[in-house]
C-alpha cells in the first residue's frame, strides 16, 4: 500500500513556487504582471505626466509652475491650431469615405474567383506593410515641383500646359496629403473587409438573384448589412489611426506651405519638440483626446453589441 | 459569377483590377527606379524632350554604393533588425501569458482589465510622445536602443493578447482538463498542451509586430538623436536631407534597402499576416 501511495504521489509533488500557480487568481496575476507593468509605466504613466505638462508652463530643461488652463486658452486662440484642428477633421472624413468606397470595391473585385488571386491579394497589402515613411518618400519625389513624374505623365497626355507646384500650394499640397493616406489605407480596407465578405454565404446571394433582384439591390439588401459590423469595426480603426496622423505629413510638407498642412500630431511635434515648449505640445496633443475618447466608446458599446446579439 | 459577354468582364474586372493594382504599386516600381538611374537623368526637368523617366538604359549601383559607404545605412538596418526582433519578443511573451489569463482563467475583474488592455489598443504613438520622451530621459534611456524596445510593446502587447484571446478561446476546455487528470500543473498545461496548440496565432501576432514596430516613426525620431543609433525609417529622413537638399537617388536606394527586411518577412508568412490582421479587426 505504502509503496503504491508514493508511486501516485511523489512524481507530482511540487515546488510550493509553483504550488501557488494552482491557484486560478495566482496564476492569472503572475501572467498579467509584465503587461501591466509596461503598459502601467509606458501608457498610465505618460498619460498622467501629459495632463501635468499641459496645466504646466514647462519647457525643455525648464520644469515650470502651474498655470491652469493658460495653455489651452492660448491655443484656442492660435490661428495655426485652429487651422491644424481644421485639417485633421478634412483628412480624416475625407480619406475615410475614399478608403471605404474604394477598399469595398477593391474587397469586391478580390472576392471573384480568378487566376493568381493569392499573388494579387499579396502584391496589394505591400502599400501598408512598407514602412510608411519610406513609401511616402517616394510619393514625395513623385510629387518633387521640378522634377515630378507626374507633371510629366499629365503634360504628355495634354492635360497641363505648365507645371503644377504640388506641394507648394496650400490646397494641392492637402490633397497630395489626401492622395498618400488613401493610398495607403486602401490596403488595409480591401484585405479586412474580403474577410468579412469571405464569411458571407454565396447562397445568399444566389437566392436574391432567383427572387430577380437585380446586382445593386442584391448588394445593398444582402451583401451590406450582414458585412456592416465589420466595416464598423474597420472604418472607427482607421479613423482613430487617421485622425492621430504623423508620419505622411511630416515627409511630406512639414506642415508647410506657411504651417497650412498641420495636423494635431505635427504642430504638437513641431511646438513640443521643434521649439521645446513641452507644455503647449502636451496640450496640443492632448485636445485629440476628446474626439479619440468619443471614439474608443463608439467602438465599445459596438463590439459589446455585437457579442450580445 | 461572371456571366455574360466577355466586354462585361473587360469593363467589370479586368481594367479596375488594373487601375488599382497600378495606382497601389507604381511608387514601388517608382522607388526601384530611382535607386538605379544616374545623377544626370534623375535631374532633368520634367518637360525636357526625349526623356522616358519610365526607363533607364544606364542603371548604376552608385546610390547604394554611398548609402553604405558615406552614410550609416548598415548601422540603421542593424538597430532595425534588432529593435524590432527584441520588442516583438517582449510583446509575444507578454502577450501570450496575458491572452491566456484573460481567456482562460477565472480571476476578480477579468472582464475590466480586458477592456482596459483593448483601450490602450487604441491610444496612438501621437498622444502621448512629449511627456514620454520627458519620461524617457528621466529615466536615462534617451538615445538608446532600450527607450524603443520599452515603449513599442506599449501597441504591440495590447494587439497580441487580443489576438491570443481569440485563439486560445478555440482551444477546448477538456484538451486542458486531461492533462490536469494526468497529472500536470495549471502552469505545465498552459505551456505543453495550450500554447502549442495555439501556435498559428503567436506567428500570425508575432510578423504582425515586427511589421509594425519595423514601420515606427515618432518614437524613434523624438528618442533617438545621435546618428549611430537611428532606425532606418529615422535615419533616412534626417541623414539624407542636408538642409533643402534632396539626395533623391541615395533616398529611393535607402526606402528600397530598408522596405527589404521587412517585406521578405511579410512574404514567407503572407497567410500569417492576413490571419492577423483580419482577426485584429474582428476581434
Amino acid at each position: 500500500m505504502a509503496i503504491a501511495e508514493t508511486q501516485v504521489y511523489l512524481p507530482q509533488a511540487p515546488r510550493p513556487r509553483l504550488r501557488l500557480l494552482e491557484d486560478e487568481r495566482w496564476l492569472a496575476f503572475v501572467l498579467l504582471v509584465p503587461t501591466l507593468v509596461l503598459l502601467g509605466m509606458f501608457i498610465a504613466y505618460p498619460f498622467v505626466r501629459g495632463i501635468l505638462l499641459s496645466v504646466s508652463s514647462a519647457r525643455v530643461g525648464v520644469p515650470g509652475d502651474f498655470v491652469g488652463l493658460a495653455n489651452f486658452y492660448k491655443i484656442f486662440n492660435d490661428g495655426i491650431f485652429r487651422t491644424s484642428a481644421y485639417n485633421t477633421f478634412v483628412y480624416t472624413g475625407v480619406t475615410t469615405v475614399f478608403k471605404l468606397a474604394l477598399g469595398l470595391w477593391l474587397a469586391m473585385l478580390l472576392n471573384r474567383n480568378f487566376r493568381g488571386k493569392a499573388f494579387t491579394r499579396a502584391f496589394i497589402l505591400l502599400p501598408f506593410i512598407i514602412p510608411t515613411v519610406l513609401s511616402t518618400f517616394a510619393w514625395k519625389w513623385m510629387f518633387d515641383p521640378t522634377f515630378s513624374v507626374l507633371n510629366w505623365l499629365l503634360y504628355h497626355l495634354g492635360l497641363i500646359t505648365s507645371r503644377i507646384n504640388w506641394l507648394g500650394d496650400p490646397d494641392l499640397a492637402m490633397i497630395s496629403i489626401i492622395i498618400v493616406n488613401i493610398w495607403r489605407g486602401v490596403p488595409f480596407f480591401a484585405i479586412s473587409l474580403l474577410a468579412g465578405l469571405q464569411t458571407i454565404s454565396p447562397e445568399l446571394n444566389e437566392a436574391a438573384a432567383i427572387d430577380g433582384a437585380k446586382p445593386w439591390q442584391r448588394f445593398w439588401h444582402v451583401t451590406w448589412p450582414l458585412l456592416l459590423p465589420v466595416t464598423m469595426v474597420v472604418v472607427l480603426f482607421s479613423v482613430i489611426q487617421t485622425f492621430a496622423d504623423f508620419q505622411i505629413v511630416y515627409v511630406m510638407t512639414g506642415g508647410g506651405p506657411a504651417n497650412a498642412t498641420h495636423l494635431f500630431a505635427t504642430y504638437a511635434y513641431q511646438i513640443g519638440i521643434g521649439t521645446g515648449i513641452l507644455s503647449e505640445g502636451a496640450a496640443i496633443a492632448l485636445a485629440m483626446f476628446p474626439i479619440l475618447f468619443l471614439v474608443v466608446i463608439i467602438q465599445l458599446l459596438y463590439i459589446r453589441r455585437v457579442e450580445v446579439r | 459569377m461572371i456571366e455574360g459577354a466577355i466586354w462585361r468582364k473587360w469593363v467589370f474586372f479586368y481594367v479596375p483590377m488594373a487601375l488599382f493594382l497600378l495606382f497601389l504599386l507604381f511608387p514601388f516600381y517608382w522607388m526601384v527606379i530611382t535607386s538605379v538611374r544616374p545623377d544626370g537623368e534623375l535631374y532633368r526637368p520634367w518637360n525636357s524632350i526625349n526623356y522616358n523617366p519610365f526607363w533607364t538604359w544606364k542603371p548604376t549601383l552608385d546610390h547604394v554604393r554611398y548609402l553604405f559607404e558615406e552614410t550609416l545605412f548598415a548601422s540603421w538596418l542593424w538597430n532595425t533588425t534588432f529593435i524590432a526582433l527584441a520588442s516583438t519578443a517582449i510583446s509575444l511573451v507578454c502577450g501570450v501569458f496575458a491572452g491566456y489569463a484573460l481567456s482562460r482563467l477565472n480571476f476578480p475583474f477579468a472582464g475590466s482589465l480586458g477592456t482596459g488592455i483593448f483601450i490602450t489598443y487604441l491610444v496612438p504613438q501621437t498622444l502621448l510622445f512629449i511627456p514620454l520622451a520627458e519620461i524617457i530621459r528621466n529615466y536615462r534611456l534617451g538615445d538608446t536602443p532600450w527607450s524603443l524596445i520599452l515603449t513599442y510593446p506599449t501597441f504591440l502587447i495590447p494587439f497580441c493578447t487580443w489576438l491570443m484571446m481569440g485563439y486560445f478561446k478555440a482551444v477546448p476546455k477538456e484538451l486542458e482538463e486531461c492533462a490536469r487528470i494526468d497529472g500536470a500543473s495549471r502552469w505545465q498545461a498552459m505551456l505543453y498542451i495550450v500554447i502549442p496548440v495555439a501556435i498559428p496565432g503567436i506567428l500570425s501576432a508575432g510578423i504582425f509586430a515586427f511589421t509594425l514596430s519595423w514601420n515606427e516613426f515618432i518614437y524613434a525620431l523624438v528618442f533617438l538623436s545621435s546618428p549611430e543609433q537611428k532606425t532606418v525609417p529615422v535615419g533616412v529622413t534626417s541623414e539624407l536631407i542636408r538642409g533643402d537638399v534632396f539626395f533623391w537617388g541615395p533616398l529611393m536606394a535607402g526606402a528600397l534597402l530598408g522596405s527589404i527586411p521587412v517585406a521578405i518577412a511579410y512574404s514567407l508568412f503572407v497567410e500569417h499576416y492576413v490571419a492577423g490582421l483580419t482577426g485584429s479587426v474582428k476581434g
